[in-house]
């Protein structure tokens, strides 16, 4: 089976088609950034991007993206490792407090920006609803979408 | 370990077990803080001696002794927290662990204010965890800045002192002449500058002074301290760097699962192991007996695999017969009905403290009375209990999220039947802690799997095992009755608390109540008296705990009264409040009436309290004391017909001395008022034939973006020394909402989860 994530191609054997693309992602390729929280596609801590559109990795098996671009958290800087917009808002707001959901929170948020570059809050509510923040960094979330979107758009 | 480090460990363990028995007895647990700060604090108020806690003084000379062993010749080493390199760079241990709390910032930043360090030149590493050099290595309690402040501050005051001392003798100055700021030390007099960097190695070559001899700054001139600092962690939290529990990976681990029963106390009495042996990427499979202990290990069945979804998918295929003669049989359904029985009686089993003549004064008034009830909640943190463990040569190699490394090292060693210096425990950051990391059964069963499966392994339960083995914030139920007198002031109050016990003696963990608990001495006829129910299902600590519960229906029901008695609410908490005191025990982390009417009157005047609102929206004030925190807040929101809540905005007001990162202050707050409204909006699990009936998400809604109120956080600047804010800014939140609603529709929340009476968002 044939892997595209983050731009480079993985051939992956001995994967059974059922795994979810969470645990192909974080066992076999070692990419950990992509978290469990749930399994069941309700907190959205192992959301990635798949062909640009956020999804959740916990329940897509993997033999249904095989060829298609993914894209993890480790994959959101640029090459030159300059931080996205959304990545660098987040520091600059000072979001996480424990952090394990924030990579899913920021490939959501990542995602809607691509779609509308100028949210509004309407626009981030429903767009982030399916990520969980148990911490209760949402105010901060919100607040840093806004600015990503102010510097995405300079 | 020389008997000194003995003791020191001891003393760590000890520090633990209080904050685990918050639990085991109210009393024991708080009169032993409570009597320890005292002596220090007798100090501070006739001598004017700096606030030093225990393990301070002890365990920075331990650090110093551990720093020997640095290469001072290339580095200067002070002591165990950090070390400037010639180059100007600075690495600062963090000692605690990182639960989101920020504290892998905090620490860091208090060290760095007495150092006069350059922040942007400062680098931060977890500590390793070893308490007979760093003392306290735990995270509960809202305890880790004002039990490390001290240490803390002497250890950076230490290194700037050397610094100081290195460049006096170099320009043949007196010390008295320099300053420093800004990793520099200056000689104004002499027009001379060098900066740390510069001074490092001579430094190195000094002796280190005691750090009770070194001076520490007065809090109006810190600079850092009180500022906004981003975590330190934050680039590497957002690019998606391993650095959680659940990250962790080491040479031919293989992934390891465990299946309980899911009513605890049940036992294996046979399971399918040679069918599930047969599964792809299983490699074995088999009984854990267990020590037969929640907070260690519970029998049940492990299965390891070549990886997590293997060992996921074999467990669904696990077939377990448990013997349930043991077991859990507890109901929720059956407890809540025994407690509105038992309301009904007005006495209560044993009284617990007395005040006055309660008897007498509801004669004399027109009481009200009124039955609150509280369920069962879940921690849920976000990250599912996980261990990395490797155990060779009778030794164990663990990697844990945990929040109580300290105590965990006994714990572990205990289990396996080795001795505690041979377990080696790797701090990982730990996603999301509420308390439910203080114990650590989980790191117990990935040490005991692995030494059992003789390969290394990474323990991952799934969301189901970690809503179902959790160490739940226990449910319980207050019949109140009190009066205030014809001018409006309140006389008489009595709380017939009806709560749990699993040994028919004292309450379980976090389901006790302190016999002084507030209002109890400002109010002239009190009684407090409680009931028990039997449990067997584990309990523990959650975000503030008893605090989180119990605020609810001591300050709703104060808000009854009020009412009753046609107060303005604000009018009426600061007329309880009445004059500045401190209340018993009478040291600087007990209540003090005047910073909490401070906190009260500023929540109010920030929230505009008394506006005029349209039909449908109004205000709710709440004000509680817990973990040494004084919180008053404000909540706004409007309930429509279909009670439908809109919660605007909470305005919150809190003193808790000094604000050491003003940042992760404000975030706390914001993540306690959230968290608050989370909970009492849709949070529960109902128990029944001894099982947890919410397993995932999808019935455990924690509350989502859309409907998270406005955050506005204020701090009273005081000098008192500084304490926590995570916990002691949620329990204030639950009343000021329920106060809020029945302002807004006349209807009385007396029950959690609101969903239960058919609110919604």
């Amino acid at each position: 089976m044939r892997l595209t994530v983050n731009g480079k191609e993985h051939i992956l054997n001995e994967v059974d088609d059922a795994t979810p693309l969470l645990w192909v992602l974080r066992d076999s390729l070692g990419l950990v950034g992509t978290k469990y929280g749930c399994g069941v596609a309700q907190c959205g801590a192992c959301t990635v991007h798949l062909n640009g559109a956020p999804v959740r990795s916990c329940s897509v098996p993997v033999a249904a993206v095989a060829g298609q671009q993914i894209t993890t958290i480790e994959g959101l800087a640029g090459k030159d490792g300059k931080l996205h917009p959304v990545q660098a808002a987040w520091v600059e707001h000072d979001v996480p407090q424990c952090g394990y959901c924030q990579a899913g929170q920021i490939m959501s948020a990542a995602a809607l920006l691509r779609q509308k570059p100028k949210p509004s809050d309407a626009d981030i509510d429903a767009a982030m609803t399916g990520n969980i923040c148990r911490c209760g960094t949402y105010l901060r979330i919100r607040k840093a979408i806004h600015a990503a979107a102010q510097t995405a758009g300079e | 370990m020389s008997a000194a480090e003995n003791d020191i460990v001891r003393s760590a363990d000890d520090d633990v077990r209080e904050i685990l028995s918050a639990a085991e007895g109210y009393s024991v647990a708080t009169s032993r803080f409570n009597r320890r700060s005292f002596i220090k604090l007798a100090g501070l108020s006739t001598g004017g001696l700096v606030l030093a806690f225990y393990l301070g003084d002890k365990s920075t000379v331990l650090a110093q002794a551990a720093a020997q062993t640095a290469d001072q010749t290339k580095e200067f080493t002070p002591n165990a927290f950090l070390s400037i390199a010639p180059d100007g760079s600075i690495l600062i241990y963090s000692k605690g662990p990182e639960i989101g709390q920020g504290i892998k910032t905090a620490f860091p930043m208090i060290i760095a204010e007495e150092l006069d360090a350059d922040w942007t030149r400062v680098r931060v590493e977890q500590a390793p965890i070893n308490p007979a050099v760093y003392g306290r290595q735990s995270a509960g309690g809202s305890r880790s800045i004002p039990t490390n402040w001290d240490q803390l501050r002497r250890a950076g005051g230490v290194a700037r002192a050397m610094l100081i001392s290195a460049a006096a003798k170099d320009w043949g100055v007196p010390e008295s002449e320099l300053t420093t700021a800004n990793s520099t030390v200056s000689h104004s007099a002499g027009n001379r500058k060098a900066s740390y960097g510069d001074l490092a190695l001579k430094a190195a070559a000094l002796p280190v002074p005691d750090p009770k001899t070194v001076t520490l700054k007065e809090f109006k001139d810190f600079k850092l301290l009180g500022t906004r600092v981003g975590g330190v962690d934050n680039v590497k939290v957002v690019t998606g760097q391993p650095l959680f529990g659940i990250d962790q990976v080491i040479p031919n681990m293989q992934y390891a699962v465990f299946e309980k029963c899911p009513a605890v106390g049940g036992k294996v009495r046979s399971a399918n192991l040679e069918e599930i042996k047969k599964l792809p990427g299983v490699t074995h499979a088999f009984v854990v007996e267990g020590t037969g202990k929640a907070t260690e290990v519970m029998p049940g069945v492990a299965i390891v695999a070549k990886t997590t979804w293997a060992a996921f998918s074999a467990k669904k295929q696990l077939k377990i017969e448990w013997d349930e003669s043991g077991a859990s049989k507890d109901s929720w359904t059956a407890a809540s009905a025994e407690a509105a029985k038992l309301s009904k009686q007005p006495a209560g089993s044993e009284v617990l403290k007395n005040i006055g003549d309660f008897d007498k004064a509801i004669t004399e008034t027109k009481p009200i009375e009124a039955f609150y009830s509280y369920p069962f909640v879940s921690h849920a943190p976000l990250e599912p209990q996980n261990t990395t463990a490797w155990f060779r040569e009778s030794a164990v190699e663990i990697w844990s999220p945990t929040q109580t490394p300290d105590s965990a090292l006994r714990l572990v060693a205990g289990v396996l039947g080795i001795a505690p210096e041979k377990v080696t425990l790797h701090q990982t950051r730990v996603g999301g802690g509420f308390g439910r990391r203080l114990m650590n059964d989980y790191m117990c069963e990935a040490a005991q799997i692995a030494k059992q499966a003789g390969v290394p392994i990474k323990l991952q339960w799934t969301r189901e095992d970690d809503m179902q083995h959790d160490f739940y914030r226990p449910g319980g139920f207050h019949s109140f009755k009190g009066a205030v007198d014809k001018s409006g002031k309140l006389v008489a109050w009595h709380d017939h608390f009806i709560t749990f016990t699993a040994d028919g003696q004292k309450p379980v963990s976090s389901a006790d109540i302190a016999p002084e608990e507030f209002p109890a001495l400002l109010v002239p006829n009190f009684r407090i008296s409680q009931s028990k129910l039997p449990l067997q299902i584990p309990t523990g600590p959650w975000r503030a705990p008893r605090s989180n519960a119990i605020a609810f229906a001591v300050q709703s029901f104060l808000h009854e009264l009020s009412s009753h008695a046609r107060k303005d609410h604000l009018e009426f908490l600061l007329g309880v409040m009445g004059e500045p005191q401190w209340l018993a025990p009478q040291t600087e982390f007990g209540l003090n009436t005047g910073r909490a009417a401070g906190v009260i009157k500023l929540a109010a005047e920030k929230a505009g309290w008394g506006k005029k609102l349209p039909k449908g929206r109004a205000q709710g004030l709440a004000f509680h004391f817990s973990h040494a925190g004084h919180f008053a807040e404000v909540a706004e929101l409007s309930v429509d017909a279909n009670r439908k809540i809109t919660l605007h905005k909470v305005t919150v007001a809190g003193d808790i001395g000094p604000i050491v990162n003003l940042s992760g202050a404000e975030n706390q707050v914001q993540g306690a008022v959230i968290d608050g409204f989370s909970t009492m909006l849709g949070l529960e699990v109902s128990i029944e034939n001894g099982r947890i009936q919410e397993t995932n998400f999808d019935r455990y809604p924690i509350l989502r973006m859309r409907n998270a109120p406005q955050v506005e956080a204020y701090f009273v600047k005081s000098d008192f020394s500084p304490t926590g804010v995570g916990e002691p800014s949620l329990p204030p939140l639950a009343p000021a909402v329920g106060n809020a609603i029945f302002a807004a529709t006349g209807y009385r929340v007396r029950t959690l989860p609101l969903k239960r009476e058919g609110f919604s968002v």
